[in-house]
């Protein structure tokens, strides 16, 4: 097993939590994990995301150039990285916010207006974990328990409330995924 | 695993810091450094230790040289325009013989740069950056579990030597997250006999780095000398890959290192004999020990986050006795595991190995 995950978004719409609860995920499922953010002189609005690996092997690279598996919570990101998706790849897309459709052919493209179910669960800044128990739910790389399990270990006492929305956010993702991959086939 | 914690590099220093004992931290903000300053602030107040934010890091090498001189373990860090501020205080903390340690998270040079991951610090960091004649023995770790590893083995190693260690990392290892498992708290030690810490009932204890005569200054640096051949003898270390059979040796230490390796894989994938020699000192460099893969592999590939400043190491180790093919990204881009494939496949079809930097 070997993930290279891109998630990319606004700053602010948690990219970067999405990636680290990620990579908590896999180092509880015993694997190798790394997580890099982007980083650099940064502006509020700007763009922000991170690169996940999560692989059976040691990690070389934590620097990827073409994901095998791909967040986009904005345009901009769903302009720099519907491209660069490894073929037979995933790439999940929010529709709330991203008008764009992918042309690809040979990758999978999930679109989830995440921002809309957010919304709905009561808190649109859970639009992320939306967006990747809908990654899980089409390529399970690692189990949404994992997830959800990192999640409840990771967040600081102060933010425990912030729990409930976003492991409802995760389910809401992945169930959308499964219904759209029962749809593919 | 269940052991493991997933931290950032920086952070990882930090704690690493603490674990081994470090009683009092100086420092000055500085990306792609900062975290390990914020997580002292946090942390060393409530262990009861030393915390200071200096005015600039001039003022924080200095402060680091006189926790040194009182006895206490301790620790700056930095990033590369802040690494050359240090300088003079370095020189001063090498010729006084006192035990410090000193980590920088370098970044793209030269100038203010920027904050993007770089390496080309080498040279100033295994050559003596400052004035006279010193060297220092610098840790250069590939994995934030080593960054862990190493902080700690800085320490000893300072103490052993009476000397300021360094260890290298790079903006990437500062900023990106790996699982690690956490060494166990250490007692602090006692203040070493030589330490300034009050002459009351003993004979007084002086530490200068000023010597106005001549001979007696020689008598220092041959001291010092002799301590660089003990450490040159005694602390050499590196890491091989898949370098048995290899008839390609790729040359790289740190996170150009781990990048390669990515590419070392796929090249075997593809049939292609190659292999990693990784120096884990680059000061003392493991010039033995590469001049022996030199016997034995057809081609180096050297890869740098830099214009090429190992290289020289490289050259000096094998005597020129095999072609050597150099692959640098310079200014804080960071090579990709492709491009140093392409550099490997070149050199397996028999391409003239030459050391051409990019864009020359």
């Amino acid at each position: 097993m070997h993930e290279e995950v891109i998630i990319s978004g606004f700053g602010g719409q948690g990219a970067l939590f999405a990636g680290q609860l990620l990579t908590y995920a896999g180092l509880a499922e015993g694997r190798h994990v790394s997580w890099i953010p982007s980083y650099g002189p940064e502006m509020r609005g700007g763009t922000a995301h991170c690169t996940v690996i999560i692989s059976d092997e040691p990690i070389g690279s934590p620097i990827i150039y073409r994901p095998t598996s791909c967040i986009v919570l904005n345009p901009p990101s769903f302009e720099k990285y519907e491209p660069l998706v490894k073929p037979g790849g995933f790439l999940i897309v929010n529709s709330s916010l991203v008008r764009q459709k992918s042309a690809r052919t040979d990758i999978t493209v999930v679109e989830v207006p995440a921002n809309d179910l957010a919304y709905e669960i009561g808190n649109v800044r859970v639009a992320n974990l939306v967006l990747l128990g809908a990654l899980l739910g089409i390529n399970p790389f690692v189990k949404l328990e994992s997830v959800i399990q990192a999640l409840e270990e990771h967040v600081p006492e102060q933010r425990r409330h912030i729990i409930e929305p976003n492991k409802r956010a995760l389910l809401a993702g992945h169930r959308i995924a499964q219904e759209s991959r029962q749809a593919v086939h | 695993m269940s052991s493991k914690i997933l931290m950032k590099g920086n952070e990882a220093i930090a704690e690493s810091a603490i674990r081994a004992g470090c009683q009092a931290y100086f420092g000055y903000p500085i990306t792609p450094q900062t975290e390990v300053l914020e997580y002292m602030a946090r942390r060393m107040p409530q262990l009861g230790r030393v915390f200071l934010q200096a005015e600039s890091e001039l003022a924080a090498i200095n402060m680091l040289y006189g926790a040194a001189c009182a006895g206490v373990r301790a620790m700056t860090s930095t990033s590369s325009p802040g690494f050359s501020l240090m300088q003079e205080g370095i020189s001063y903390i090498a010729c006084s013989m006192v035990p410090a340690v000193v980590v920088n998270v370098m970044r793209g040079g030269p100038g203010l740069g920027n904050i993007q991951p770089s390496q080309a610090d080498y040279s100033q960091m295994t050559k003596g950056g400052g004035h006279g004649d010193y060297k220092v023995l610098t840790l250069a770790p590939s994995t934030i579990q080593e960054l862990v590893d190493h902080v700690g083995l800085a320490f000893d190693l300072a103490d052993e030597y009476r000397q300021v260690v360094f260890v290298i990392a790079d903006g990437m290892l500062g900023q990106m997250m790996e699982p690690v498992e956490l060494p166990e708290m250490r007692e602090l030690r006692p203040p070493p006999a030589w330490a300034l810490t009050g002459a009351k009932g003993r004979p007084k204890n002086i530490i200068t780095s000023l010597y106005l005569n001549a001979p007696e200054l020689e008598r220092v640096n041959q001291e010092l000398q002799a301590v660089y051949r003990r450490i040159e003898a005694n602390e050499v270390r590196y890491d091989t890959y898949l370098l048995e059979d290899a008839e390609i040796a790729v040359v790289a230490y740190g996170t150009a290192a781990r990048i390669a390796r990515t590419a070392i894989r796929r090249a075997r994938e593809a049939g292609i004999r190659v292999g990693l020699f990784r120096p884990i000192t680059v000061y003392p460099f493991p010039y033995e020990a590469l001049a022996e893969v030199a016997g034995r592999v057809q081609e180096m590939l050297v890869v740098e986050m830099s214009a090429g400043q190992m290289l020289e190491d490289v050259r000096m180790a094998t005597c020129c006795r095999v072609p050597i093919r150099f692959f640098g990204k310079m200014g804080g881009v960071v090579p990709l595991p492709e491009d140093i494939l392409v550099e490997i496949e070149a050199l397996a079809q028999g391409k003239p190995a030459l050391v051409a930097q990019e864009g020359a």
